[in-house]
């Protein structure tokens, strides 16, 4: 898959699309709209998007508690989005999911997942249905540093590698498990390392470069495409917002200023804005065109969520049983 | 119908090798079930059958046989791993409550999670604490989960076949104790619908609710107080989750007396609900207390007196139908 300049700036748009999408939800928390927790995901765009784009329409994702940037990289229409964050019947899961539990079976979001980890054996499980099936799908699997240490990615890295499953386990490290740093809770330097106890590749990339990400995840897809197995993609990135928006002075408890200002200046989206407009693809009116369109766009999913209506009581008794 | 006898673990054979013949989604997983057979010898010559893409041997490593399960069943599969003792369970709870029970409902409607736990459980094999326990009470608990415990080779094949078919997730409680046990088996093809218990005996005087290995306990008590005059009826649900209340209230209508049977701990058991059941639907039909017998709040000792001791006799199941007729 070649990046044409319509594909780079689809990607683009989609890393405008996330930060827009979470400030407003941040907003909304603010205003007392948005019920429940929230985890943004600002700050690594890059991640989400530079590897959904490695992915066809028809492959699958597993996504996170911080899974709204999975989601709208993966093609999720806003409107039920938003409208399952809401908590109204339009939504995704009719209300029943929220923030932690969009699914959207149609565009390959099999569902994201409120327990650390837990997605990993589920997303190797995937790809093991799609080989029995003799599909060429392959599962893309997102997960965090924290999920690193837990049974469920041991247990899921070793299945995906001893029945070579079509899956790609990318790895967010955002540094922090909550306000548990990385170098205190994991036993190698880089998560990738542990991709050769389980006989796979591991990658180290720039999680705020999305074309690194996306270069890594495409060498990725296409080996696990090919039938040769899975692979592991350490994403270092960092999360500009709190763990869960509440979180005081965005996680100034556990990091410093310090810190947090030189990752900022490390912002993926005007990382890749000025590598777009270095490759002469976009400029400033056309990015004020995109913004603008981005605004609008969320703007009309807010609008349709608000004015939907929360769900009838006795749907809360729907759907336990198939 | 043919008049054959096969053992409880051959029913459930037959019952795999039937659904995977007839549906190529269906296949199954777990630790040692492939080239050994499985450790009760259950999967024996399946692999031989449908190879070993169909009958997937797996490491030690139950949060990933379930949690495997789980996906490989959203993407359309119908999965049927096994545990090798309920005692494994707690080691993948998490994919079984918060994944495979809650997904339907938490995403709307939009997944099934079509999987069959089959797990053997129970005490009298003097393994002691970690390989004995009956758990079936805790996935009742559970929404969004079916839970089947069969007592007979009969009721074993059809049960499967059911649940194997059945679009949620099932966990099939097989007893240790019942593997061998011979019963009259159809050679036809049969389904047992979940949710539907049976008379195993009919009687008047009392009635005695009993699950998985006790049905067989309760129906030797109930020969015994035939002789003494007093009439029992042995009714098992079968199904535990969704349970047949409709049995339960109609026998105890009929009777008047409940006496619950079951092999696991007494405290927050399956035996509280039954009880529960009865006392709010049907209190006026009731001419004495209800009795629950069931194994002592202690983890299952090893030495054989402890261990025989602590899990329900037929003797403890006749005094408490006495103790109320």
């Amino acid at each position: 898959m070649e990046l044409d300049r319509e594909k780079l700036l689809e990607m683009y748009r989609k890393m405008v699309t996330i930060r827009r999408f979470e400030e407003k939800v941040a907003e909304l928390n603010a205003r007392g709209v948005f019920p429940g927790l929230a985890h943004l995901y600002i700050g690594e765009e890059a991640v989400a998007v530079g590897a959904c784009s490695a992915l066809r329409a028809d492959d699958l994702i597993t996504s996170t508690h911080r899974g709204h940037g999975h989601c709208i990289a993966k093609g999720c229409d806003l409107k039920p989005m938003m409208a399952e964050l809401l908590g109204r019947y339009t939504g995704y899961c009719k209300g029943k999911g929220g923030s932690m539990h969009i699914c959207d079976f149609d565009r390959g979001i099999l569902g994201a997942n409120g327990i650390v980890g837990s997605n990993i054996p589920i997303a190797a499980g995937a790809a093991l249905g799609i080989k029995m099936m003799r599909q060429d799908r392959v599962v893309l699997c997102f997960f965090g540093d924290g999920a690193s240490n837990g049974g469920s990615f041991h247990e899921g890295l070793n299945f995906a590698s001893i029945w070579k499953l079509p899956v790609v386990f990318v790895c967010e490290h955002n540094m922090y498990a909550i306000s548990m740093p990385t170098k205190k809770s994991t036993s190698v330097a880089n998560i990738a390392d542990r991709a050769s106890a389980y006989g796979m590749p591991g990658e180290v990339v720039d999680g705020q470069d999305v074309l690194a990400v996306y270069e890594a995840a495409r060498r990725a897809v296409a080996r696990a495409r090919r039938g040769d197995g899975p692979s592991l993609l350490e994403c270092k990135t960092y999360r500009f917002r709190g763990h869960h928006e509440g979180d005081p002075g965005r996680g100034t408890t556990y990091r410093s200023r310090e810190e947090m200002e030189l990752w900022e200046a490390r912002c993926p989206i005007r990382l890749f804005k000025a590598k777009l407009a270095q490759m002469g693809i976009l400029d400033e009116e056309l990015a004020k065109g995109i913004e603008e369109e981005v605004s609008r766009a969320i703007e009309e999913a807010v609008e349709f969520a608000m004015a939907s209506p929360f769900p009838p009581l006795e749907s809360a008794l729907e759907d336990v049983y198939a | 119908m043919s008049s054959r006898e096969i053992t409880y673990a051959e029913a459930i054979r037959e019952a795999l090798r039937e659904e995977m013949a007839r549906d190529e989604r269906v296949f199954i997983l777990g630790e040692d079930v492939g080239v050994f057979g499985g450790i009760f010898g259950v999967t024996k010559g399946l692999l031989a059958e449908f190879g070993e893409e169909r009958v997937r041997d797996t490491p030690i490593s139950e949060l990933g046989i379930i949690g495997l399960s789980v996906g490989a069943a959203a993407v359309g599969m119908r999965p049927v791993p096994e545990i090798m003792f309920a005692d494994l369970l707690p080691l993948c709870m998490e994919q079984i409550v918060n994944q495979a029970a809650k997904m339907h409902y938490m995403f709307g409607g939009k997944i099934k999670i079509p999987i069959t736990i089959r797990v053997p459980q129970g005490a009298g094999r003097r393994t002691a604490a970690q390989h004995s326990q009956c758990l079936d009470a805790w996935f009742v608990h559970v929404p969004g989960l079916k839970v089947v415990a069969p007592s007979t080779p009969y009721d074993a094949k059809g049960l499967l076949k059911a649940s194997i078919r059945d679009d949620n997730p099932v966990i099939f409680f097989e007893h240790k104790m019942l593997y061998r046990m011979r019963g009259p088996v159809p050679e036809g093809e049969y389904l047992i619908p979940l949710g539907r218990a049976d008379v195993k005996r009919e009687g008047s005087d009392a009635t005695i609710v009993a699950t998985s290995l006790m049905v067989h306990r309760a129906l030797e008590a109930a020969a015994e107080l035939a002789g003494e005059g007093i009439s029992v009826e042995v009714i098992d649900p079968r199904t535990l989750s969704p349970l047949d209340r409709g049995a339960i209230l109609g026998s105890v209508r009929k009777t008047g007396r409940l006496i619950i049977a079951e092999e696991a701990c007494r405290t927050g058991g399956f035996g509280a609900e039954v009880a529960a059941i009865a006392a709010e639907e049907a209190i006026d039909a009731l001419d004495a207390p209800i009795r629950r017998v069931a194994a002592f709040d202690v983890p299952i000792p090893f030495s054989p007196p402890l261990e025989d001791y602590v899990i329900p006799d037929k003797k403890r199941i006749i005094e408490a139908v006495r103790s109320v007729v």
